[in-house]
Formats: C-alpha cells, sequence, structure tokens
C-alpha cells in the first residue's frame, strides 16, 4: 500500500521530471488555426462517407450475381 | 457545475448550424482550448492538429449542443476526448527530447538521469491515468475542473491520480529506482 509520503514524493519526482506545459512561454496559441480549421471542413464536405461506399459495393455485387436485374435497376432509374 | 445561464445569439445560431457562429466562438475559445489539449499532451504542433480536430467534432454535434451551458466546459471535454483517443493511438514508447525542459525551481538533489527515467516511465502509464496525474499534479488543475473535464467525478480523478503513482512507483522500482 502506498503511504501519502511516498505518494507525495512521487508527486514531487513527477513535478521536477515534467514541468507543466500551461506556465511554459509556448503554451499561447501562436497562429489563428481558422484557416486550417475551414481546410479540415472543406475536406469533410467533398469526402464520401463509407456507407455510401459500402453501398455501391453491395450494388455492384448484387448486379454482378443476378445479372438479369440490370435491365429492371436501369427502367427504375 | 454546469452553468444555467441565458443563451447567447450566438450560440442560439451555432446550434442551427450557422458558419458565422461557428467562426465567431471558434476564434473566441481556439487559444483556451489549445491551452488544455497542450496541457495533456505537451506538444505545441500535436496541440494545434487537435484543436482543429476538437472543434471538428464540436461543429459535427452543433445539434446536440444545449445553448443555456457553458461552450467552454463543453469544448473542453471534447478536447479532453481528443487528447486521449490520440494519447490512445500513439505508442507508449516515444522518444523523449533531448533538452527536457526545467522545472519552474529545480530541485539540486534530483539528477537529470532520474528526470528523464521518470518521465519515460509516465509514459507507458495508460492514457486514462497519465491524463488524469498530467491535469491534477503536473498542471495542478483543479479536481473539480478535472472531473468536468474527463466526464468523471472528482472522486474517480482522485482515484486515478493514486493509480498513476502507485503504477509509476512499480516502473521505477523495476528500474532499480526507489522514489
Amino acid at each position: 500500500m502506498t503511504t501519502d509520503n511516498d505518494e507525495d514524493r512521487i508527486a514531487r519526482l513527477l513535478k521536477q521530471s515534467l514541468p507543466p506545459m500551461g506556465t511554459q512561454p509556448g503554451a499561447k496559441l501562436q497562429r489563428d488555426l481558422w484557416p486550417a480549421m475551414l481546410r479540415r471542413l472543406d475536406e469533410s464536405s467533398t469526402a464520401v462517407p463509407w456507407f455510401d461506399w459500402a453501398l455501391l459495393v453491395a450494388v455492384v455485387a448484387w448486379l454482378a450475381m443476378f445479372p438479369q436485374a440490370i435491365p429492371v435497376l436501369l427502367y427504375h432509374l | 457545475m454546469p452553468t444555467q445561464e441565458q443563451p447567447s445569439e450566438v450560440l442560439r445560431q451555432f446550434c442551427r448550424g450557422e458558419i458565422e457562429a461557428f467562426e465567431s466562438l471558434f476564434r473566441q475559445h481556439q487559444g483556451e482550448v489549445y491551452r488544455w489539449i497542450l496541457r495533456m499532451v505537451r506538444d505545441p504542433a500535436i496541440a494545434e492538429d487537435l484543436t482543429v480536430e476538437t472543434f471538428w467534432r464540436i461543429y459535427k454535434s452543433h445539434a446536440r449542443f444545449d445553448p443555456t451551458r457553458s461552450f467552454e466546459a463543453w469544448a473542453r471535454r471534447i478536447g479532453s476526448n481528443a487528447a486521449l483517443d490520440h494519447l490512445r493511438s500513439k505508442p507508449r514508447e516515444t522518444e523523449l527530447p533531448d533538452e527536457m525542459p526545467q522545472a519552474p525551481q529545480p530541485d539540486p538533489g534530483i539528477s537529470q538521469e532520474l528526470r528523464r527515467k521518470t518521465a519515460q516511465a509516465f509514459e507507458r502509464l495508460p492514457p486514462k491515468l497519465r491524463i488524469a496525474a498530467t491535469l491534477a499534479l503536473i498542471e495542478e488543475q483543479p479536481y473539480a475542473e478535472v472531473a468536468g473535464a474527463l466526464g468523471i467525478s472528482t472522486g474517480a480523478v482522485k482515484l486515478r491520480v493514486f493509480r498513476a503513482l502507485r503504477v509509476l512507483r512499480k516502473h521505477l522500482r523495476r528500474q532499480g529506482i526507489e522514489p
């Protein structure tokens, strides 16, 4: 069982080994991240969701297994 | 304790998915979210990427946000999850920089080598324990604030910190170090 003293010693050692980042000079954001955010928003709007790909694969597989269904599908499109 | 306040117009607009409101909130809170994430991941470049990732998650969940609650607390919670996901995905054994940052008041009784080994042992802790110990012990954030950001109780934060110290001691002992 760890005693309070042990805990305090390890906590002190930890603080000496890894000083707080929140008080370091680099803790302040150095640049505006909005342009990066806009890029991320653009990427996601052009990305095709995985379930669309899954649906496409399922349709292709279905047509490969039942080619006679192709005219029916074309008729309904 | 979540704050119940009159929602501002910008928060209401954000809930409706308006990009101008999102931009306004982004510009207002990016610095604070970045600093919170930096405390956990301890790398400015990664903290920047995770800040964008956090706001991306925020934007995706705009319809789920309750505008009577604190946006900052919500953002901090999402940021903590993003940091946790990052720590889970990266290998535990990472190279530490040659120049270790100095503690504000360095203890001359603790050698550079001991600091390095402690930092390495700390890197090997499970991410959940590491984040709780980082925020509560190293960054000295109030337990209640850490609990809010991690979505757990104050008691659970204390337990994680206690377990982190116990596992850390075990790792150090395995290296022949008696802390």
